[in-house]
């Protein structure tokens, strides 16, 4: 494998379950070092790609190859090398924390002792040095997140899989999380990652994958994809009940796109400010008014007409 | 964290480490309980002996007449019991750990991401469903020796892996179907209309002779009574009397353990698949 191969290469990937198409004919690269995103809705998919890619759900069509090889052929050898941590949690709750982190090295061969060296230093790393001998069971679920992160650690994999990392922690929990994904990535670990919050998608990927409805509807940089997707700000427009409808034509014409959400107003442009003040102007009166930068929220809403979290 | 430029490590070399592993993680589960287990292991020989062997064994033995011979109750029930009991704890391992490993706790599914293949994982279940099965009939063994149930206690020894091959001829085809299920509910189906008649009806505590003769070649599909009847042979002695009925029995066991393997592969890489 040169220096310059893909650690993932995927063409026209497909994974159907019976008549259903959850993974529709999708290509992607992955380089060695960049933390890449799949950003979609909760159906988009991604869970599906994320299994695919971990070797554990068979290819229905196309072409996929993981650090080289082949999963069909290679499948034990390629998850040797793979760090993976679950959506659904599938942490030992019969046994201790550092007992997790043991028998999973000993999955991939590992001497005992090596085992134990490694499991103490990664309870280090995600902070749970004091937590070993405790049973799984009470730890909250940001602290079972951190264990599964540092189970995925053990054998030093080239690649990590993380399929909704933070999903249903409190906000506290996620920074800490980020924080510890973010010094992998400083580390040069290749990071592959499931979310749809807009906001872990921008905070930790180099580039990412907008999915929506089985397929890739977008791609590029976070950056990228608002600049190309969205303005450079956006002014959000808050109505008394009723209002917002009555305000139809009188909005048009005030910024470059105008979405209507059931509960705000969202108009684009590059100076929202300038929008704010040309609204005041035509008599418009927002109950509260927020200006703000474009997000991926908002590529998102333009790239399919919906928000990320219904 | 990751050294980038290792080379592939080799895939988890041969197959038996990997099922080995497998092994060592029920193992590690199995010492929290292992006390309690253990004790239980010798408690239920103990009971089902005396109150079946001793206490309704002397009013047989009374009433009886010499209706086995010079054999007394307790040694006719003893090798059936062995069967029995071995059948039991295996249909048992076979039914809540392994659907707990895929739907409750999950384990199997972290293994899965790890060189384990799903083979592993059902080959390392029923090692371990072996060695559980090898302590129960064990102790069950040694408890019968204690009792004076048998007449030449060095059989025992030829006995408890054919209890064991009795309960692995359930729990592997148990298995097999565990690996298809969501919720437990099944499983009392099994235990209601399956475990509980086959345990009354195979022979375990009175000859199947004694059943009426429409429904005796139901207890000859009895898994069970071919293990209670070969288990009675050897502690009996009386193998040689009929050598091949003995075989068949083997046959039979076998034949269950095997089939219910190659089944059990399918439905457990299709469970760990789907996710």
């Amino acid at each position: 494998m040169s220096s310059a191969a893909p650690l993932i290469r995927a063409r026209g990937l497909t994974k159907r379950f019976g008549a259903f198409t959850a993974v529709d004919g999708i290509d992607f690269d992955v380089a060695k070092g960049e933390a890449f995103g799949f950003l979609g809705p909760n159906g988009a998919g991604k869970t599906s790609t994320m299994r695919m890619i971990g070797c554990t759900s068979p290819i229905s069509d196309g072409q996929l190859e993981i650090l080289g090889l082949d999963p069909v052929r290679d499948g034990p050898r390629i998850r040797s090398r793979l760090g993976v941590v679950p959506q659904e949690g599938n942490l030992d709750n019969e046994l201790t924390v550092r007992e997790n982190l043991i028998i999973y090295g000993r999955y991939f061969g590992l001497p005992r002792d090596e085992c134990a060296r490694r499991a103490d230093e990664l309870l280090e790393f995600v902070q749970l040095a004091d937590r070993g001998k405790d049973l799984v069971e009470p730890l909250s679920g940001g602290m079972k997140r951190r264990l599964t992160i540092a189970r995925s650690l053990i054998n030093e994999p080239d690649l990590i899989l993380l399929d909704e990392p933070t999903t249903g922690l409190d906000p506290q929990a996620r920074h800490l999380l980020w924080d510890r994904l973010y010094r992998l990535k400083q580390r040069g670990v290749t990071l592959v990652l499931t979310t749809h919050y807009m906001d872990e998608a921008e905070q930790l990927c180099d580039r990412l994958v907008v999915m929506d409805k089985a397929r890739i509807v977008a791609a590029g940089s976070p950056q990228q994809l608002i600049d190309r997707y969205s303005s450079r700000e956006v002014a959000e427009f808050r109505f008394a009940p009723g209002i917002q409808e009555t305000l139809d034509g009188q909005l048009a014409g005030l910024a470059e796109r105008i979405e209507r959400l059931p509960d705000r107003v969202l108009l684009y442009a590059d100076d929202g400010e300038a929008v704010v003040i040309a609204a005041r102007d035509k008599g418009i009166h927002p109950e509260t008014v927020l200006v703000r930068r474009s997000t991926l929220e908002d590529v998102f809403l333009r790239l399919t007409g919906r928000s990320l979290i219904d | 964290m990751a050294a980038i430029t290792r080379p592939a490590p080799q895939p988890a070399a041969a197959r038996w480490p990997a099922m080995a592993r497998v092994v060592e993680h029920r193992a590690l589960q199995y010492r929290r309980t292992f006390r309690a287990s253990i004790f239980g292991s010798f408690v239920q020989p103990v009971l089902f002996l005396a109150a079946m062997g001793i206490g309704l064994g002397s009013y047989v033995d009374r009433a009886g007449g010499g209706l086995l011979g010079d054999l007394s109750y307790l040694q006719f029930l003893a090798p059936g019991l062995l069967a029995a009991a071995v059948m039991q704890t295996g249909s048992f391992e076979a039914m809540f750990p392994i659907l707990g490993g895929l739907q409750w706790n999950r384990t199997f599914h972290a293994m899965y991401a790890t060189p384990i293949r799903p083979r592993d994982i059902a080959l390392g279940n029923f090692a371990w469903i072996t060695i559980r099965l090898l302590m129960v009939g064990t102790s069950f063994a040694v408890v019968i020796a204690a009792f004076g149930a048998v007449r030449q206690p060095a059989a025992l020894l030829l006995a408890v892996p054919v209890a064991v091959l009795t309960g692995l001829a359930f729990a592997i085809p148990i298995a097999a179907f565990s690996a298809t299920q969501r919720r437990p509910d099944g499983f009392s189906t099994i235990f209601r209309f399956g475990l509980t008649p086959l345990f009354l009806f195979s022979g375990t505590f009175f000859p199947i002779t004694n059943l009426p003769e429409l429904i005796r070649p139901i207890a000859w599909l009895s898994p069970l009574w071919h293990g209670v009847d070969l288990s009675r042979a050897i502690l009996l002695g009386t193998v040689a009397d009929a050598p091949l009925l003995a075989i068949a029995h083997l046959a039979v066991l076998g034949a269950l353990i095997v089939i219910g393997a190659l089944v059990a592969f399918r439905t457990v890489a299709a469970r760990l698949e789907r996710g």
